[in-house]
């Protein structure tokens, strides 16, 4: 398994900038395999962004700018946390781990952060992360794409106080090898103001904490739970 | 409950601690009748781990009575008497599929740990450290157990504690040691160490078809014992082990060789284990000679067979005899659960009664006792099994029996 932060990996501005580029790049999205091909050089709700296309009414608060200004905001101006993992899952279908996902409430189940995940309608949820101190963090995010037991894609509204933009890919394995599960989650905080209380919601290793998420997802899937020695007996700490 | 609490380097206390309850569906809740002390539980003792808190209970050898269940266990009832495989598995994933059960993908919850140091993690053991999971041991009164339908193996009738409790760990353990030597009739196994693993391994060359098994330790009850099993012994204190082994195999050397020694207490090569370790280990020199030895030793073409457990570096191993001999190394932590149905049917069958190898029964409160003089081979100790329950007079001390190869 692989994590990749990239925190070191800011994008050009010509680059990001070059409409026809980005939106030939989002025009080839289909199986997600473009987004994570650009992945290395973007970050993920740049991509998304492109993707969604410009006359998505969750942009509207913002509509002066255009759909590049937003990716070149989003990217790069400052740190997000991102992370890339991927693994394979046992005797578990693309159809069924697309199932579970697409249901965002499921996600807390194995999402250590999030408090809670409420959906709104066919493409909307709002999510609830707990921070420390009792100051949960919230936001609304936005099914950016939606591929039937393949490829869900989504981002926080604009205007959140967090941006969080996710990608979960579901592929089959040859030869009853199970299903690939490819996940990149990215967390920002606009003008970095924030950036310590992000640090602060995943600790002190986020790349880790969210990778885990991954790991607790592929332990619900096939074992049914998730492995836990905590509440168990011990003598004196 | 009483339970047996690691607090430090060669400090062990009985505690009372709350009773373990079931945490997910498919836990269940086990009541020890008997558990025993293993030698990979001495590394713990010596402080040679530093993923172990204070406070945590040890103990991967146990079995007992099934008390509780949770809501997805199906397959074990209350009142199922159960040995329980050391290593802990879900039985769902690519590698529990692949019966490679010591190496199952969703039992470690801290899994990151080995994944660094390692690249990936083996599964979740009981009382074997965080690194392994942090799961509270089975020398107590009671214990949780994960993935019950997968990982408790209900006893038939007729067959003692004593005589199937092994089945956790040491018996399938020296079993798979082996079986990895791929043994071909008329071939001549060495084993190093004479420790249990070390007696059921030359036990069990044997039932696989060896025709002779030679024995490699110092301590004479040991090498006793493994004389008893029909091994002949080789006391390294006094014959140069490799020419030695020339000698008795015309020159050509065994056909196989097990490492049942491992890093042994006296130093393990921890460097590069993840950062937080190492901050809390000191860092000695390795002790890999066994292993050094046994692949020079090995005849060309033959297999090194590893269950001695390894967990950092070793330096400076033969890597060119291994290759030049064009030898087999096979290794791992022991696949427990594929072994009990064979094994268990040998056991009834009487070609083998693995309590040969108890040397003392002690209460489970006298465990500090039990680890002092397991660890020091005092009292001609080889191997030490606790009884929650039993009292100190009911108590008896046996000395190594008469076995039958
Ligand atoms: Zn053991
Ligand atoms: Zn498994």
């Amino acid at each position: 398994m692989e994590i990749t932060s990239s925190s070191n990996s800011e994008p050009e501005r010509e680059r990001a900038g070059n409409i026809s580029e980005t939106e030939r790049w989002g025009s080839l999205i289909a199986g997600g395999a473009m987004i994570l091909t650009g992945l290395s050089q973007r970050s993920l709700r740049g991509a998304l962004l492109a993707v969604a296309g410009g006359g998505l009414a969750y942009h509207g608060a913002t509509a002066d700018k255009s759909l590049p200004d937003r990716a070149i905001e989003a990217t790069g101006l400052d740190k997000p946390i991102r992370v890339e993992k991927t693994v394979a899952i046992q005797n578990k279908s693309p159809e069924e781990l697309y199932r579970f996902w697409r249901n965002f409430e499921n996600l807390p189940a194995f999402m250590k952060h999030l408090k809670s995940v409420t959906v709104l309608d066919e493409r909307r949820s709002h999510w609830v992360a707990d921070a420390p101190l009792d100051n949960a963090v919230e936001w609304d995010a936005v099914i950016a794409s939606d591929r039937e037991n393949q490829l869900i894609t989504w981002m926080s509204v604009e205007g959140s106080q967090v941006e969080h933009s996710g990608l979960i890919r579901f592929r089959a394995l040859p030869h009853g090898r199970g299903t690939e599960v490819k996940m990149v989650i990215e967390y920002s905080v606009p003008g970095g103001q924030l950036t310590s209380a992000i640090a602060k919601l995943f600790g002190e290793s986020p790349e880790q904490q969210i990778g885990e998420d991954l790991r607790r997802f592929k332990m619900l899937m096939e074992a049914g739970e998730i492995a836990t020695t905590e509440g168990q007996p011990t003598g004196q700490r | 409950m009483k339970a047996v609490c690691w607090q430090g380097t060669r400090k062990i206390e009985v505690e009372n601690v709350p009773e373990p309850t079931i945490l997910n569906p498919r836990d269940a809740i086990v009541k020890i009748t008997t558990t025993a002390i293993c030698g990979s539980d001495l590394h713990l003792y010596n402080g040679y781990n530093p993923t172990m808190q204070k406070g945590d209970i040890l103990g991967h050898e146990f079995m007992g009575e099934v008390v509780a269940v949770g809501r997805a266990v199906s397959r074990v009832k209350l009142g199922d008497r159960v040995v329980v495989p050391f290593t802990i598995s879900c039985g769902a994933c690519f590698f529990c599929q692949q019966d490679l059960w010591s190496l199952c993908d969703n039992s470690n919850p801290n899994a990151w740990m080995p994944e660094k140091a390692m690249g990936h993690s083996p599964s979740g053991l009981f009382g074997y450290s965080h690194l392994t999971g942090g799961y509270a041991g089975g020398q107590a009164e009671y214990a949780r157990v994960p993935f019950a339908d997968v990982g408790l193996f209900p006893i038939p009738e007729g067959l003692t504690d004593e005589q199937v409790v092994f089945l956790t760990d040491i018996f399938p353990t020296g079993y798979m040691a082996a079986e990895n030597c791929h043994i071909q009739p008329g071939d001549t196994i060495a084993i190093w160490g004479c420790g249990p693993v070390g007696q059921f391994a030359i036990r069990s060359a044997f039932l696989l078809g060896a025709e002779r098994v030679i024995a490699i330790d110092r301590v004479s009850e040991r090498l006793q014992m493994a004389k008893a099993g029909g091994a002949e012994i080789l006391n390294y204190e006094e014959v140069e082990v490799g020419e030695a082994l020339n000698e008795m195999t015309a020159g050509r050397g065994p056909d196989a060789v097990i490492d049942a020694v491992g890093m042994e207490a006296h130093g393990m090569g921890l460097e590069g284990f993840f950062d937080k370790a190492m901050q809390a280990v000191k860092l000695e020199t390795d002790r890999p000679n066994v292993l050094r030895q046994a692949i020079v030793a090995c005849r060309k073409g033959g297999t090194v067979s590893v269950p001695g457990v390894y967990t950092g570096f070793i330096d400076k191993v033969p890597i060119g005899a291994l290759m030049n001999k064009g030898l087999t190394l096979k290794t791992g932590q022991t696949h427990v659960h594929r072994y009990f149905q064979p094994l268990i049917e040998r056991i009834q069958k009487g070609e083998i009664d693995p309590s040969f190898i108890i040397t003392h029964r002690l209460p489970l409160e006298e465990a500090a006792r039990g680890y002092e003089i397991f660890d020091a081979k005092k009292e001609n100790c080889i191997k030490v099994v606790l009884k929650p329950g039993m009292t100190s007079d009911s108590r008896g001390v046996a000395l190594p029996s008469s076995v039958t190869p």
